[in-house]
């Protein structure tokens, strides 16, 4: 689940959870209602987003906290305990306190205690915000791999944009409290259903304006689109990363305002009749424009969506 | 040029500790010496030292019985300030905003009014025909009044209710530091609201219930304004026989070593206690 902060996700997952009663609607799990069970009989896994390591506890103890909840014999409970550890490559951390551990690994053993009790679903709210840039990165990457490796259900809370796309096989966009779009990321990148969804997930040019007769204007300017079945007030919206620059057959002409490189591409604002617009040109050779030179734009028009704006559909 | 930097922090920390020295240091000192002293009836000190004042201490049965019921009313205000305070300041951290703090000043206010008015009103609860005592005939409860006043049980009551505020006051301090989610993820780990509690909320506050003990106990055991307003003369504890010796029998030396005597011996408890608890709980205190 993705959205700016305050947009309802945590709150859905902790009603998930059961630490939040929803005011109405059911959650249903396999097949049952568990909207007004306790979250101790919901055995569903948690990792908070300060982790809520027990700072009193060895990382055994947190880890076998849950399974000794549930009455498992102190052998086999040690045993799931070090399966648990190993699969966090924290097999010689069980006798650790948390505070002797770094972010990252405290936010392993917050796994490996949700992991350990094999919940039928795993949730995770904003499980890498209390990492630096770098480590959110790599344990990005291991938390896809053990998701994949353990094939437990995950819920996960993020207001990043690049966790949401990196991470999920679906993405749930919410926006001030609803639902703005489900999807895979990839679909959703490249099909997004509104001003919203394309520039939460990526940058998007986005612009608003309306059909008439068959053209879709904005303001006095035309621009050419693939569908002309649509009436009304409508989104235009195109990647920076579609459009190229071009000295003939241009849709567009402007003027070079800023560039900026970003190591592996090159960042344009372009000053347009519409207004400034992003360009992203990949790092491959090296720039043929500046900043102040007239440039003239086209892009694909099947890479350019248009979308109805809400109510006019 | 390092010598001159180096002498400023004690410059600026002088006046500090040339203040707590002619205050605390000195007078301490000075007890302590008085307290080798010796005073024969009627006479005048005698600054030979002895240690016959510690003597009568350790040999006579009515000083060993003061110092017994002066330790074992600290214990039992401790315990009762423990079931009361902890209680109450978990309540406290669980209350919306606007109820906590009117509870806040419910539990501190008592702290504004002095520890002398607060007890005097006690005296008139525990009166023989204090409310208490009417209110319990009137319901049915007794058929005639139980002593309270100059009782061991009116004393504990009267100063748990006291030193109550300390204890809440230093377990809420400790619950302000308690990460809310840790109880959250206990329960979603299949522990009652029980468990919680006992496995994850109170062995994180056990700084605070051991410095709210470790506070209580003190001052109970030095407490003088409760005990000689609700026991009176009856039941004398250490620090009005103190009173006694030095106003009423004039015999300083003696109330010296009684002073003596009484703040080593809530030393080495809260230093033992102190040691222990922070040995059994090492990982909380960091």
């Amino acid at each position: 689940m993705a959205g700016h902060s305050g947009c309802g996700k945590t709150t859905t997952l902790q009603m998930v959870a059961g630490l939040v009663q929803p005011t109405t609607g059911n959650i249903v799990l396999d097949g049952s209602e568990i909207t007004k069970l306790r979250p101790n009989r919901r055995g569903l896994g948690i990792v908070f987003q300060s982790y809520a390591l027990f700072p009193h506890m060895t990382v055994s103890q947190n880890v076998g906290f849950g399974l000794e909840m549930r009455r498992i014999p102190a052998a086999e409970r040690a045993k799931r305990v070090a399966e648990a550890l190993a699969l966090v490559h924290l097999e010689a951390f069980g006798g650790r306190y948390p505070r002797e551990l770094s972010g990252g690994q405290r936010q392993r053993v917050a796994l490996a205690r949700a992991i350990v009790i094999q919940p039928p679903v795993m949730l995770l709210d904003e499980p890498m915000g209390a990492l630096d840039a770098k480590l959110r990165e790599e344990m990005q990457i291991e938390l896809r791999a053990l998701q994949q490796r353990v094939g437990i259900t995950t819920i996960m809370v993020t207001h990043d944009q690049a966790e949401a796309m990196t991470l999920a096989d679906r993405v749930v966009l919410m926006n001030g409290g609803r639902i703005e779009q489900v999807g895979k990321p990839y679909e959703m990148y490249e099909q997004p259903n509104g001003r919203f969804s394309s520039t939460f997930l990526g940058r998007a040019n986005v612009f608003s304006g309306s059909f008439n007769e068959g053209t879709f204007l904005v303001g006095d300017v035309a621009l050419p689109t693939a569908a002309s079945t649509l009436n009304g007030k409508a989104d235009y919206i195109l990647r920076p990363e579609k459009i190229r620059f071009v000295d003939q057959n241009a849709i567009l002409k402007g003027r070079i305002a800023a560039r900026v490189f970003l190591g592996n591409h090159w960042l344009f604002q372009v000053e347009t009749p519409l207004g400034t617009m992003q360009v992203a040109r990949a790092n491959t050779a090296p720039p043929s424009v500046g900043e102040g030179d007239e440039v003239g734009l086209c892009w694909d028009l099947v890479n350019a969506r248009v979308v109805a704006t809400e109510g006019q559909a | 040029m390092t010598r001159e930097r180096n002498s400023i922090p004690y410059w600026l920390s002088a006046p500090g500790a040339l203040t707590v020295l002619a205050l605390v240091a000195v007078p301490l000192v000075m007890t302590f010496t008085l307290s080798f002293y010796s005073q024969p009836p009627g006479g005048a000190i005698d600054s030979t030292l002895t240690l016959q004042n510690y003597g009568h201490i350790v040999g006579d049965d009515y000083y060993i019985e003061i110092f017994a019921r002066t330790f074992l009313m600290a214990a039992l205000v401790t315990g009762v300030c423990l079931l009361i305070g902890v209680p109450e300041a978990y309540v406290l951290t669980r209350l919306t905003a606007g109820w906590r703090a009117i509870s806040i000043v419910i539990v501190l206010g008592p702290l504004l009014v002095s520890v002398v008015v607060r007890t005097l009103g006690w005296a008139i609860l525990l009166g023989r025909d204090g409310v208490i005592n009417k209110a319990l005939m009137a319901v049915g409860l007794l058929n005639q009044p139980v002593q309270l006043m100059y009782s061991y049980t009116g004393l504990v009551i009267a100063l748990s209710h006291v030193l109550v505020p300390y204890m809440v006051l230093s377990v809420w301090a400790s619950l302000q530091k308690l990460d809310f989610a840790t109880e959250q993820a206990a329960e979603s780990l299949g522990a009652s609201s029980l468990t919680v509690l006992r496995r994850i909320v109170l062995p994180q506050v056990i700084p605070g219930v051991l410095s709210g003990c470790l506070i209580v106990f003190a001052l109970a055991a030095g407490a003088f304004a409760t005990p000689a307003i609700i026991a009176g003369r009856r039941l004398k504890v250490v620090s009005t026989t103190i009173y006694d010796e030095f106003l009423n029998y004039l015999n300083w030396p003696m109330g010296a070593a009684l002073a003596a005597t009484l703040m080593v011996i809530v030393l080495a408890i809260s230093l033992l206690a102190n040691r222990y608890i922070e040995r059994r709980y090492k990982q909380v205190f960091s």
